[in-house]
């Protein structure tokens, strides 16, 4: 009877434990899942970006279509072949004079509503273009090209002809206002308070104070960026310095926290040894210890980097949501970066923009996996175990 | 000239003649150790030298544009050229006429170095002061338009009809609060439970090899930028929301409050998940193995043993995960909707604190516009929460942290 109680108890444990065990499974799965889930989404909507609709077409290069650009294409093209693509031949027939008068047939990018088409995707052409198109499938007049484009435009009001170059320009001149700003300070700081800082109330408060920083929303960077760098100093609104001393400012907390781990990671007994054969202690700081920090403070700094790559909010405070066709060539230009521009391209209503958004944020996330394993990659390779 | 042009470009050619000056003086103090005995390497004198060379120069260079930045004194070049000329000129002078063998160049060179490091630690200090004096600062011009109270108490948040004269009644934040709350407690939802788990599952059941597999992988999932969060909210998981609320009878809005926290509370996991992980390896065996030769299954063995004893920690990661979601920006802008809405239900749209920053400051207002304003007044509230939670977060650690040895 006693027995069987028993029995009846530990059987109910055991179920308990395997409840468990099983939903602990089941938890990681589930984030394991999201994972999957997310990257299959995104690369099946981006995927097709990565192609883009050509017609070929007659085009006129004369005198009549250098004045009215609809006219380079017969009639009955106008409305399947990207319009901001005709816009450009007026300049182009100005910059190379022997092709006016001739005409040849070649392949054109055709508009946002005809790509879609072609790639089975909603969209608004009309039923008699619809009928267009196939004609001209069935003669191999039309055809999905590899997506030049993308890569090559910067923003466009066309969807056919949006790129992310001027962004990922953007991005790339941001990125190194804030590694020239934050690397330095962040590093030095660090370098103070672990190596020089004597051990007193003014160096906890700034401990206290680092790591407040760090849990501050990055948000509220951009509220600071706005009202000390722009307002108040006066530093160009959505210029890659405005942005980019906005982001060091959020990726200062990271570099000095990293690098007072990858500081402390070096044992005591390399700078006793250096203060044992009289070195002072700059000498043992410089020759010694940063270099044997050295990768870890690496490490921390390109994850510290590719999270302010990665950072949009603060950014669409200071302004960095422009809408930039043409890429920046200066620090003080107007720019925007290609979290900003996978923002806006978001937000547009047209839906071909829905799948170059997937794209760039495929571009984005392939750059910031490979930052991130680099970073890895450094700490696994020059790892040293004290 | 720009006053930043001339600086950058005469500091180029500072530096250029400071590193020439480096290199002879480094080689007449190698050639002259010879027959006289030198106090320091003959590096230090090179920096030495270079130090006074462009030293004064770029004490100049910063005071003046601190003063022009302030906008306290705008100096023009035809006063720069030539005071920098002279400091430079007197500093060189000056470092070249005290470079002897008996000089302690070693001693000078690190107090610079000393000097550059403290420095650096000053910004960073400088850093968190302004953005607390920054923020706080227009919130204060904003709570003498709308009284603090009001704001506090208020159900109506219509910034829009707000006029100069006029913002009786428009500026109640309680909904854009609730809204916040709302997303941030679904997202705790999600993100606790899964993250908690997988933490327990990594470090109390996995093999090594699943370990190592899906630590990383979770970190990848942290990796991903909260904009693509956005994107993912509003074009996925929205519309599978709307889908399964109309499957089961219920009517929701495609900018719902549950979309943004579902989403949020998926960033939220590698965070939780890592930290937690973290904390339960960092309990002893030993409590295991006591526990476990009671007779306990593993699973009583977690429950009763292990996490009462990563308790502070996982409170601590949970404490900064609602930190994270109060500030989190991007999803709820892209997923969230703009409208302030008072209510219970997760299925209509819902607006948060970040939403509202940002649509005040993407606009086209005035700078000191009320709505302009309300956006600082807001930030000002997140700032003091999150500090806060910062705060409790540390204490919960120290306070309950149990000392093994």
């Amino acid at each position: 009877m006693n027995n069987q109680a028993s029995q009846q108890r530990l059987n109910r444990r055991y179920r308990f434990e395997k409840l468990f065990k099983a939903s602990a499974i089941a938890a990681l799965t589930l984030a394991a899942s999201f994972l999957i889930f997310f990257f299959y989404t995104m690369i099946s909507q981006g995927f097709s970006a990565l192609s883009q609709t050509e017609i070929l077409v007659e085009v006129h290069y004369n005198e009549a279509s250098q004045k009215s650009y609809k006219k380079a294409v017969d009639k009955s093209y106008r409305k399947i072949v990207s319009r901001g693509w005709l816009r450009t031949l007026p300049l182009y027939m100005e910059d190379h004079p022997e092709i006016v008068g001739t005409s040849k047939m070649q392949w054109v990018t055709a508009t946002g509503d005809v790509d879609q088409y072609m790639k089975g995707k909603p969209n608004r052409l009309k039923s008699k273009y619809k009928k267009q198109i196939d004609q001209l499938q069935s003669e191999g007049k039309v055809k999905l090209a590899f997506n030049v484009n993308f890569f090559t435009n910067g923003d466009s009001k066309m969807p056919e002809l949006a790129g992310i170059k001027s962004a990922l320009v953007g991005s790339i001149l941001v990125l190194l206002v804030t590694m020239f700003v934050a690397l330095p300070i962040g590093v030095m700081t660090a370098v103070y308070l672990e190596e020089f800082a004597p051990d007193n109330r003014i160096t906890q408060v700034i401990e206290v104070n680092i790591n407040n920083l760090a849990a501050i929303p990055s948000i509220l960077f951009g509220l600071l960026g706005l009202a000390i760098f722009i307002n108040f100093f006066g530093v160009p609104r959505s210029s890659a310095i405005a942005g980019g001393l906005t982001l060091a400012l959020m990726t200062l907390p990271i570099v000095i926290i990293t690098t007072r781990a990858a500081l402390r990671a070096v044992p005591h007994t390399i700078r006793e040894a250096a203060y044992g054969l009289g070195a002072s202690r700059w000498q043992t700081v410089w020759h010694h210890v940063l270099p044997l920090a050295f990768p870890g403070i690496l490490t921390g700094s390109i994850i510290g980097l590719a999270q302010a790559m990665g950072e949009t909010a603060p950014l669409l405070i200071v302004g960095m949501m422009a809408y930039i066709p043409d890429t920046p060539t200066g620090f003080t230009e107007a720019a925007t970066v290609l979290p900003a521009q996978i923002f806006t391209w978001a937000g547009e209503s047209i839906r071909a923009y829905e799948e170059r958004t997937a794209a760039a944020i495929l571009v984005l996330l392939s750059i910031l996996l490979s930052m991130n394993s680099f970073a890895v990659w450094l700490r696994k390779r020059f790892e040293v175990r004290w | 000239m720009n006053i930043f042009d001339f600086i950058f470009n005469s500091a180029a050619a500072l530096l250029l003649l400071a590193a020439v000056v480096g290199i002879a003086v480094y080689q007449h103090v190698v050639k002259s150790g010879l027959t006289a005995r030198w106090h320091s390497l003959p590096l230090y004198y090179a920096w030495f030298a270079a130090l006074w060379c462009f030293g004064p120069a770029f004490t100049l260079f910063f005071f003046a544009s601190a003063l022009d930045l302030l906008h306290l004194y705008t100096a023009n070049t035809s006063f720069l050229l030539p005071a920098t000329l002279f400091l430079s000129i007197a500093g060189l002078w000056h470092g070249l006429r005290q470079l002897k063998p008996s000089l302690r160049a070693r001693q000078s060179v690190e107090g610079a170095v000393r000097f550059s490091l403290v420095a650096a630690a000053g910004v960073s200090i400088l850093t968190t002061i302004g953005i607390v004096m920054a923020i706080v600062f227009e919130a204060i011009q904003f709570f003498e338009i709308v009284s603090l109270w009001e704001f506090l108490t208020g159900t109506h948040w219509a910034p829009d009809d707000a006029t100069e004269g006029n913002t009786s009644g428009m500026f109640g934040s309680i909904p854009i609060f609730a809204g916040t709350f709302m997303i941030t407690i679904i997202a705790m939802l999600v993100a606790v439970p899964v993250g908690v788990l997988s933490a327990v599952y990594m470090s109390e059941y996995a093999s090594e090899r699943v370990r190592n597999t899906a630590k990383p992988a979770l970190e990848i999932l942290a990796g991903i930028p909260t904009v693509v969060y956005g994107f993912f909210a509003a074009i996925t998981v929205s519309p599978l929301v709307v889908k399964f609320a109309d499957s089961v009878g219920l009517h929701a809005d495609f900018t719902n409050a549950l979309t943004p926290g579902i989403v949020m509370g998926i960033m939220i996991i590698p965070f939780i998940s890592s930290l937690s992980d973290d904390v339960i390896r960092a309990v002893p065996r030993s409590l295991r193995d006591a526990s476990l030769a009671l007779g306990t299954t593993p699973a009583e063995t977690i429950i009763q043993i292990v996490l009462p004893a990563a308790l502070p920690g996982i409170m601590a990661a949970c404490l900064l995960g609602i930190s994270r979601a109060l500030g989190e920006t991007m999803i709820v802008v892209m997923a969230a909707g703009l409208r302030p809405n008072l209510t219970w239900n997760p299925l209509e749209g819902m607006t948060t604190v970040t939403v509202r920053i940002v649509d005040a400051l993407t606009g086209d207002q005035a700078f000191d516009s009320p709505e302009t304003l309300s956006a600082f007044g807001l930030g000002m509230v997140l700032l003091v929460i999150t500090l806060m939670l910062n705060i409790l977060s540390i204490y919960v650690t120290r306070r309950f942290r149990s000392q093994y040895e």
